[in-house]
């Protein structure tokens, strides 16, 4: 029975039975069900740190920072604020795109392109991850500090390294994920068996770390 | 298309090739479980030790000098912690998990058995990082088994430096190690189940574990959000749980905290966590129950969707473990109405397991008498349930011995006597051999008994307002003098019941040093674990080719059939009828 068939059973019960029916109805590979499944778990550890970030920024007795403020940065002579941020979600959204294309060209066994398209994203993303690294200075040498800072109530500081220090080590261990997967591909490792599922899952990751980027970013920056 | 299932992939299989990949570094599901199931045993050892040096101080106050009050909360904190979440969990998911899931559907492992092994080796690495606690300056914390902040890590409390620190990294390692377990587990039912087993053909054993596992994968991360946030506060001073305050006379060094936070977060967990344990032994319960009553499981599909219900349900619930802390009072009315739901899928499951013992050809066996008394202990527990989800009679039972009769009546003693079922009704398939049907029996009534004199005065003790977590009662006015006998009473029946579970152990290692060669199929059960070509079954279970699955795994007593059973993989022409020319008839599952 194929995917179609599904969609258009209008009675529910068999729309149960089918979904409930052994494998051979259920046609998808065991690692990509693992990583939905990992990134689901995943995705209630990021709403837990952002439910305690919402609840301590409204329980602390301090003013809570002005983020344009905090994280504009002096550029030719002009105070841009959140040019930084905006520059780091640009290149993390590119390396999104750029993924999907070594998925796609993963569809047609072309090795050399899926290993390019994989090596430019996790160099977008290491870029990503200099440039926190370089936000996270900035903000250090301006007296942030986990326990305080200058700017207002401590838990800015808080929140702010603990949340994206996760993400961060999120696109990190992608970064070496993707590494390693395509230097495999290079190798022509699953060529073996012409099965590239790998690339696909890698993916699921990295769009992943993208789309929780983009809530970090509506709710850390913007608001 | 040809029909390869995932885990039928001969290259995929690691044969073991030395002793130590056979039996240390295995990525077999059956020695994975088999570590998995003693490394969680012994480590509940040592939680039912503290438990008896907590009931000598409680019930002989004054008399056992050693124990002091710090050491008392440190008993308290380390017995519930270890018995919750290292005993129970890593043993129903790791342990019953990684043995059955496989071999109930099917399948020849877990999908990713590398994973599988990893998942344990972290499981042990967390279990030694909290026994490391033990012996450090300051002693394991002394927080309770919540861990509230903000005493957990203020100066003061036992174990508040190193070993909060520690009890909060063992937390997160075992979050990571079930994660990587989990994951397995729910892929494994998913993807590897053999031709033929659907979902509605799964024995109520994978059912269980299945859906905790989904639970705990979802409620574990608020547990590691809780232990990362916690040790941030204790460690780089920030103040996400830490309110100011003074303590000791002088003003602490954090502002602007939320402790209500964590207890959020930290029930956000703990809820679901009470069914992660539950719903396995529900459904271990369900499979012993029917296969020793000869009966098939009453109200099958009512069973899985009750399972499903209490798992969505129990993510709705979890602010009834706060009504004592202070919130708005319409969230007590929301929870109150969640929790109460919760006892209609429960109530469900346990007509249905009365009704598969009704006019059941019951076979009084050590595991049906274990599955027997679960539920009994189940039904006080669950009942004592519906009092303490009701706010307003909470508040006043909150803090009494009620809470601590109830909580062990429903999740210490019903689970327990789902494992020793369970123990011993797969025990002949694990190890190959017959344990000893006397020692069973005497570790069955003295186990049943001795729970039921312990828990039961604890509820009477509840209403006369004894307060729980006091190291000494001292001398009140509303506690009498019959209070410290009854007292007294209830730590005797506790070291009795503590001490008789040697007889247990006993068992196990005479059975299997010199037990009798067990039949492959003792029980005369039908689902796919009993079916194995070898007793115990080797890697791979299987030998050549998978089975193919016919039927549900209760078809018990079919009317006409010669022998009482039909196993899931007999073909339905080759079931013997007692009338030579009548054909067997399927039945709807």
């Amino acid at each position: 029975m194929s995917s179609l068939d599904i969609a258009e059973s209008k009675n529910s019960q068999e729309f149960v039975e089918d979904w409930s029916a052994d494998k051979q109805t259920y046609h998808v590979p065991w690692g990509k069900a693992m990583m939905w499944l990992f990134l689901v778990s995943d995705t209630f550890i990021f709403t837990c740190f952002l439910v305690g970030y919402l609840n301590v920024r409204r329980t602390t007795t301090d003013p809570w920072p002005y983020p344009s403020e905090v994280f504009a940065l002096e550029l030719f002579g002009h105070n841009l604020p959140l040019i930084l941020i905006a520059i780091m979600t640009f290149v993390l959204i590119t390396s999104s795109g750029t993924m999907a294309m070594a998925v796609r060209y993963a569809h047609f066994r072309d090795k050399k392109k899926v290993f390019w398209f994989m090596a430019i994203t996790a160099f977008f993303g290491a870029t990503f991850v200099g440039m926190q690294v370089f936000e996270w200075s900035k903000l250090i040498s301006e007296g942030v500090r986990p326990w305080g800072n200058p700017f207002g109530a401590p838990q800015f500081g808080s929140i702010f390294f603990m949340v994206t220090g996760f993400h961060g080590l999120h696109v990190s261990i992608g970064v070496i994920y993707l590494l390693i997967v395509a230097s495999k591909v290079r190798r022509g490792h699953y060529d073996k068996k012409d099965n590239y599922e790998i690339v696909e899952i890698t993916g699921l990751y990295w769009h992943f770390v993208d789309l929780v980027w983009v809530f970090i970013f509506a709710f850390f920056y913007l608001w | 298309m040809s029909y390869v299932p995932i885990a039928d992939q001969p290259d995929e299989m690691h044969d073991p090739q030395t002793f130590i990949t056979k039996y240390i570094w295995s990525q077999d599901h059956k020695v994975i479980a088999i570590q998995y199931a003693g490394t969680a045993i012994a480590v509940g050892v040592v939680a039912l030790v503290l438990s008896g040096l907590m009931r000598l101080q409680l019930g002989f106050p004054d008399t056992f000098t050693f124990i002091e009050p710090a050491e008392y909360y440190q008993y308290v904190t380390m017995h519930g912690m270890i018995m919750v979440v290292y005993l129970l969990t890593a043993l129903f998911l790791g342990g019953f998990g990684n043995y059955l899931i496989p071999l109930q559907i099917g399948a020849r492992d877990m999908v990713f058995p590398f994973l599988n092994m990893l998942s344990y080796w972290f499981y042990l690495l967390s279990v030694l990082i909290l026994m490391a606690s033990f012996f450090v300056p300051g002693g394991p914390t002394g927080a309770g088994w919540t861990l509230y902040p903000p005493q957990a890590i203020t100066e003061g409390t036992p174990g508040a430096g190193a070993g909060i620190m520690l009890m909060l990294a063992s937390l997160a390692v075992f979050v990571v190690a079930f994660t990587m377990g989990g994951l397995n587990y729910v892929t494994t039912v998913l993807q590897a189940r053999t031709r033929g087993m659907t979902l509605m053909r799964m024995p109520l054993s994978v059912w269980g574990i299945f859906v905790a596992t989904i639970l705990g994968l979802f409620a574990f991360p608020a547990l590691f959000v809780s232990a990362v946030m916690m040790s941030f506060d204790k460690l780089l001073g920030t103040s996400f749980f830490m309110p100011a305050m003074i303590s000791l006379g002088e003003v602490v060094d954090y502002r602007g905290g939320s402790p209500i936070l964590f207890q959020h977060l930290f029930w956000f967990f703990g809820h679901p966590e009470v069914y992660i344990v539950a719903l396995p032994a529900f459904g271990l319960v369900s499979d012993v129950l029917s296969t020793h009553a000869r009966r098939n499981i009453f109200g099958y599909r009512m069973m899985v969707w009750a399972i499903v219900a209490i798992g969505g349900l129990s993510f709705i619930v979890w602010a009834h473990h706060m009504y004592v802390s202070g919130m708005n009072p319409y969230f007590g009315f929301f929870f109150a109405f969640t929790t109460l739901i919760i006892a209609i899928p429960t109530a469900i499951k346990v007509y249905n397991w009365v009704l598969t013992l009704w006019q059941g050809n019951i076979r009084l066996t050590v595991p049906m008498l274990f599955a027997m008394g679960f539920i009994f202990t189940f039904i006080h527990g669950g009942l004592t349930g519906l009092f303490l989800g009701n706010v307003t009679i909470d508040l006043p039972l909150s803090d009494t011995y009620f809470v601590v009769a109830h909580f062990h009546m429903v999740m210490g003693v019903s689970p327990v006597m789902v494992v020793f079922a369970a123990i011993y009704h797969w025990f002949p398939k694990i190890s190959g051999k017959m344990f000893d049907e006397r020692l069973g029996k005497i570790h069955f009534w003295g186990t049943f008994l001795g729970t039921y004199a312990i828990y039961l005065p604890m509820h009477y003790l509840g209403f006369l307002g004894v307060p729980r977590r006091y190291f000494a009662l001292g001398t009140t006015d509303f506690i009498p003098q019959s209070a410290f006998e009854l007292n007294a009473a209830i730590s005797v029946a506790a070291i009795f019941v503590g001490v008789l579970q040697i007889v247990f152990f006993i068992n196990i290692f005479k059975s299997l040093w010199s037990g009798k060669k067990a039949d492959p199929n003792p029980w005369d059960a039908t689902s796919l674990e009993w079916l194995t070509p070898d007793t115990p079954p080797r890697h791979g279970n299987w030998g050549h080719e998978l089975p193919t699955v016919y039927r549900w795994a209760y078809e018990y007593g079919s009317p006409g059939v010669k022998e009482d059973f039909v196993p899931q993989n007999l073909p339905p022409n080759e079931v013997q009828m007692e009338n030579p020319g009548e054909k067997y008839k399927e039945s709807e599952h």
